[in-house]
């Protein structure tokens, strides 16, 4: 017997108690527990003792064996909260600087509000139409009730290809089309770019128009005022006074100009309604025999109303815009607003 | 059209107040655009009479007139006008006055002499816009008397936008007769009285073409004081109407287009050779009263004389014939022209006259005898002359008809949704004055002269449910069939693709449609464009074939804004002409310049570079799952070296994405590299239904392989290559690193690949993924010289 089983325990303990890392802790265990460790020779050579012997000095290495193995484990735990702390402590950061990456980019107002329109639309089962932007003089004109030289056509500044082609002065034509192609019942909203030949502060070459229309066996002037009421009020979020103004367009009769209570000044009369508390967002009305002669359906049999916005108008009105030409500079100052 | 308040209301008074009329007009669809006072405010001006007058002592130019206002006292009052002398009655702005433009007269002294007011021109008070001396005020003006009060200037004038079918109200009789139908009372037209014919004297009239002018009254009114005055009063009217004072004759006429709405013309009839001749132009020109000479086409409408054109009909008359200081004998022309005949000519001549505005509208048939009365007797009244007959001709055949209406009570009902009573509605229609007889569960209605919007049944249901009142008819949700609408897999919308480039840091731009020539020819050069006839500037003449222009713009507007960084898209259609067929196709395109990211600490600054935006490239096509092979391509806008174009698995081209050519890059004054894409939606948008793959329960094995290979060929051949090879295993190959430079023969790079093996049925064994390995580096030695590197 060279070292006696207290004099390794007490060396290891000491040993322990000095080991400052997990790696070294993990050195005492092999030298003390491991396959060629103190106490595991110590357990080997119990073999050539006397058998009475035998099972004393085992329980004596057992008890220091196990001994040791708790405090090691103890030792551990100490250690690897201290590192825990440590770690904790060191990756302490200042949560207040901004995220690193790709900024979100934005959509154009118009496309807001386009998005807004259909969708409200599409909630009651109108389809969303689009139409070619580059018109013939038929579908533009002609085929609505507005022929050559009606007074009607000095309304529309008209952008001309040729006499027979024009840049779409309104999304009315798409009425045209949609029912030229399929029969009714029709509920259609077409949103799109139209075009006049006007610059000034309140218009725009361009600008984008939402048309829309029913068409079915028993449509009314009130199913008409119904449906623009809820669409306004929707849009707005709110419960706001409308009113509809006599009109003329020439593809419908009766027509109408939607007035809703100014939503700056709450009706009482400011710069932007020009003193009147009221701002005109719409024309509608009912769908004109006509119009409906020129797509082959049977005016008795059915009816129809239509109807169309501008989008910058209501974009505008919505989000307190107040200069018209800020939408086509595409400044991305003016952009970045717009969640 | 302009309106005074007060000439309305000598026509037709409802007893409400002037907001409740304009409320009244606008819900009626007359919609008044601006209420205005007949003239600028002004107090403590009243009539006077200079008394006596004495030269200033000090000032030759200078006068001081003793006033008398009515009272006791006289005023004196220094004054410089030349027309200024005894016994002139004028206004005079007192001590206090404030006249227009907050002009105050106080107590003065002129050289020496105390001025207490100031005598008035027609200027200073704001009724015109010059004035050469004072205002000279009758004789029998009363002393005393506020000159708003003698002037009637406390007047409003009503601008009203009507409407294109509303040609009935183009006049104050007109619009006195609409006010009596809104209020239900009665109106009175202008009274006229009759003038006593003096002479026979007529000219012959002819008319060619009775369809376009199915009636033609003349008459010959001999030695007109042609420098009488025009009274004040109807000065006034005029004025307030917005016309201008010419001469009694034309203001006559004038006077009675506005009061009627008939068109009128007067010609010096010493200047006419011959009788008068309806007809179309025949090679001909004219010079108009506006000194303008056209070059009539043979589709224009011209009354003329013997010889020559002497008016336009119905637009505007000849300088030729026109009145003048010298006309003694005049010839009235009050005629009748269809709308059609009229119609858009004045527009194709550049011109717009109160005339062609009414006609091409519709003037009442039935009005000529009863406006040529009304202005004779007004003519006589202020210029005197002797009075012809009047001389007519008219195709009683080609005056408009009204043709009864039938309108059905359900009719009515269908279409407002809502039932009104007979009574109202027979009330509402005789109202409008139509003559109105009833029938089974409908009636006959007839329209007045006046009205040429009413045709149809349709005319007949707005007329009442606009007189009824729009905000009294009902209002309901439409009863609708609840069948789904199709929503497809096959397709993903633009909205998709646009949410994409947003969540990427994009910004939405919206540019105009037409585009700079130069910058479309710059940019697109080999692409048939479409130019407008009519466009607003040469900046926005052209239709863009591509979005690139407009973006391009919008990227220049942000770099003169000091923005280095600039991410936008934009979806639209794009115009183009091949084969002479117009294509209009929808696009998605985008510009990318600046940074990656914006400025932000812990990173460096990293210019954009191709893969960077290449990478947002393949999540949009991600999106729709379709394979796409990026070739290297040529494109006039792009750096040759730096073009892809992009094609489907069944080579269809979807468009072109890469770095701005550095020429145009200088030429549009960016100051760093720009990249560009562009992809024809249509082709984009299809998409393929997803369809599963059972997942494998073995597990994958990956080998890498570095490879020398030629610097020209592409990463999509390698990848192409390796994937020609039939190896079930082989389930995604990717690449990892290029390397070129030290160590690296030139003229070739090195890339790293990884190649991922699995099986669905059984673990891998290493031979056979060594097999697979094999076959590949044989496959790719064979085929494209790889060495696999040491």
């Amino acid at each position: 017997m060279s070292v006696s089983i207290e004099d390794i325990l007490k060396q290891g303990l000491l040993k322990l108690s000095h080991s400052e890392d997990i790696n070294q802790l993990e050195q005492l265990r092999v030298e003390y527990l491991g396959k060629k460790g103190f106490f595991t020779d110590k357990m080997k050579a119990l073999a050539s003792l006397d058998p009475d012997l035998r099972r004393s000095v085992g329980q004596v290495i057992n008890q220091a064996k196990d001994q040791f193995q708790t405090e090691l484990e103890q030792k551990r735990i100490l250690l690897n909260q201290q590192v825990l702390i440590e770690r904790l402590i060191s990756e302490r950061i200042d949560v207040s600087l901004p995220g690193r990456g790709q900024a979100l980019g934005r959509l154009h107002p118009v496309t807001t509000t386009l998005r807004r329109i259909s969708e409200l639309f599409r909630s009651v089962g109108f389809a969303v139409v689009e139409g070619p932007e580059i018109e013939d003089d038929y579908h533009n004109f002609g085929a609505l009730n507005i022929p050559a030289h009606h007074p009607a056509r000095a309304m529309h500044d008209t952008f001309y290809f040729d006499a027979h082609t024009v840049l779409r002065t309104h999304t009315s034509p798409v009425q045209i089309r949609v029912m030229e192609s399929s029969a009714p019942p029709l509920r259609v909203i077409a949103p799109g770019r139209v075009y006049r030949c006007d610059s000034d502060i309140t218009h725009t070459p361009m600008f984008h128009q939402v048309e829309g229309f029913v068409v079915d066996q028993n449509v009314s002037f009130a199913d008409l005022k119904g449906t623009v009421y809820d669409f306004l009020r929707n849009f707005f979020e709110k419960d706001i006074q409308v009113r509809f103004r006599p009109s003329y367009f020439p593809f419908t009769e009766p027509s109408a100009e939607v007035d809703i209570e100014c939503v700056m000044c709450h009706g009482k009369g400011c710069r932007v309604c020009s003193q009147t508390g009221w701002l005109e967002v719409m024309g509608c009305g009912m769908i004109h025999p006509e119009v409906f002669k020129s797509v082959n359906i049977d005016s008795e049999a059915y009816t129809g109303f239509a109807f169309g916005m501008g989008v910058e108008r209501l974009a505008m009105l919505r989000y307190g815009i107040n200069d018209l030409r800020l939408f086509f500079e595409n400044d991305l100052r003016f952009l970045e607003q717009f969640n | 059209m302009k309106v005074s308040e007060a000439w309305l209301r000598e026509f037709v008074n409802p007893p409400i107040t002037l907001d409740q009329l304009v409320a009244q007009l606008t819900m009626a669809g007359l919609e008044v655009d601006s209420v205005t006072p007949a003239v600028a405010s002004f107090t403590h001006v009243v009539v006077g009479e200079v008394s006596a007058i004495a030269q200033h002592p000090d000032a030759d130019r200078l006068h001081v007139c003793q006033v008398n206002i009515g009272q006791d006292a006289l005023l004196q009052i220094v004054c410089g006008a030349r027309n200024v002398r005894q016994g002139l009655k004028i206004p005079v702005a007192l001590c206090d006055a404030v006249l227009p433009g907050d002009f105050k007269i106080k107590k003065s002294t002129l050289r020496g002499v105390d001025s207490y007011g100031m005598l008035c021109s027609e200027k200073e008070l704001g009724l015109a816009s010059e004035s050469q001396g004072l205002m000279e005020l009758p004789d029998d003006a009363p002393l005393g008397l506020s000159i708003r009060d003698y002037l009637a200037l406390d007047d409003t004038i009503l601008e009203i936008d009507l409407t294109p079918n509303r040609a009935d109200c183009l006049s104050v009789e007109g619009l006195a007769r609409e006010i009596a139908v809104l209020n239900e009372i009665d109106w009175s037209p202008a009274l006229i009285p009759s003038v006593a014919v003096q002479h026979q004297d007529i000219l012959s009239v002819r008319i060619d073409d009775s369809a376009a002018c199915p009636r033609y009254l003349g008459r010959l009114i001999k030695n007109v004081a042609i420098t009488a005055l025009t009274p004040r009063w109807l000065k006034e009217r005029l004025r307030r109407s917005g016309l201008r004072s010419v001469n009694p004759i034309v203001d006559v006429t004038n006077y009675v287009l506005l009061e009627m709405g008939q068109p009128m013309h007067a010609f010096d009839a010493a200047k006419l050779q011959g009788g008068i001749v309806v007809r179309r132009a025949n090679d001909e020109s004219i010079t108009l009263l506006n000194q303008q000479t056209l070059t009539l086409d043979a589709q224009t409408l011209v009354i003329a004389d013997g010889h020559t054109p002497i008016a336009l009909a119905g637009i505007m008359g000849g300088m030729d014939a026109s009145v003048t200081d010298a006309t003694s004998d005049i010839m009235l022309e009050c005629a009748f022209f269809m709308p059609e005949s009229i119609a858009g000519k004045a527009r194709n001549y550049g011109l717009h006259t109160d005339s062609s505005h009414r006609f091409e509208r519709g003037v009442d048939y039935t009005l000529q005898a009863r406006a040529m009365e009304r202005a004779t007797q007004l003519i006589v009244e202020i210029a005197g002359g002797e009075v012809g007959v009047v001389f007519e001709a008219t195709a009683h055949a080609q005056l408009p008809k009204r043709q009864p209406i039938i309108l059905r009570k359900q009719r009515i009902e269908k279409i407002l949704g809502t039932v009104i009573s007979d009574e109202v509605i027979e009330n509402i229609l005789k109202r409008l004055s139509m003559l109105v007889e009833r029938q089974d569960n409908a009636w006959q209605i007839t329209a007045p002269g006046c009205r040429f919007d009413i045709a149809i049944e349709a005319d007949l249901i707005e007329e009442i449910a606009r007189i009824y009142g729009y905000n009294q008819l009902p209002s309901n949700y439409p009863l609708v069939q609840a069948k789904l609408q199709s929503v497809t897999e096959k397709e993903i919308s633009v909205n998709r693709f646009a949410d994409l480039l947003v969540d990427k840091g994009y910004q939405e731009a919206i540019t105009y449609s037409f585009v700079d020539e130069d910058s479309q020819k710059i940019i697109a050069p080999n692409e048939a464009f479409i130019r407008l006839k009519n466009p607003i500037s040469l900046e926005m003449s052209v239709m863009r074939t591509t979005l690139w222009c407009g973006l391009i713009k919008a990227a220049q507007h942000n770099v003169n804004r000091q923005q280095t960084r600039v991410r936008l898209f934009e979806s639209g259609l794009c115009f183009t002409k091949h084969n002479d067929a117009l294509h209009q196709e929808p696009a998605l395109a985008g510009l990318v310049m600046g940074s990656v990211t914006p400025e932000q600490w812990g990173e460096k600054i990293r210019s954009i570079d191709f893969y960077d935006v290449k990478a947002d490239i393949e999540s949009i096509f991600a999106l729709t799952g379709i394979n796409v092979l990026f070739k290297q391509g040529q494109h006039p806008a792009l750096h040759p070296g730096q073009t892809a174009e992009i094609y489907t698995q069944d080579g269809v081209l979807l468009g072109f994405f890469g770095m701005l050519h550095p020429t145009h890059e200088k030429h549009f004054g960016f100051e760093s590299v720009v990249f560009l894409f562009e992809f024809k939606l249509n082709q984009l948008k299809i998409k393929q239904q997803s369809v599963f793959t059972p997942l494998s329960k073995f597990p994958s094995v990956r080998r890498d392989l570095a490879l020398l290979i030629k610097n020209d060929v592409s990463a999509q051949e390698v990848i192409e290559c390796i994937k020609s090879i039939e190896a079930s295993n082989l389930k995604e190959v990717k690449i990892f690193d290029i390397y070129q430079g030290k160590g690296i023969e030139e003229g070739f790079k090195s890339i790293a690949l990884s190649l991922h093996l699995q099986n669905d049925a059984q673990t891998l064994t290493d031979l056979v993924v060594d097999d697979t390995v094999k076959s590949v580096l044989a496959t790719l030695t064979y085929k494209i010289s790889a060495k696999l590197r040491d």
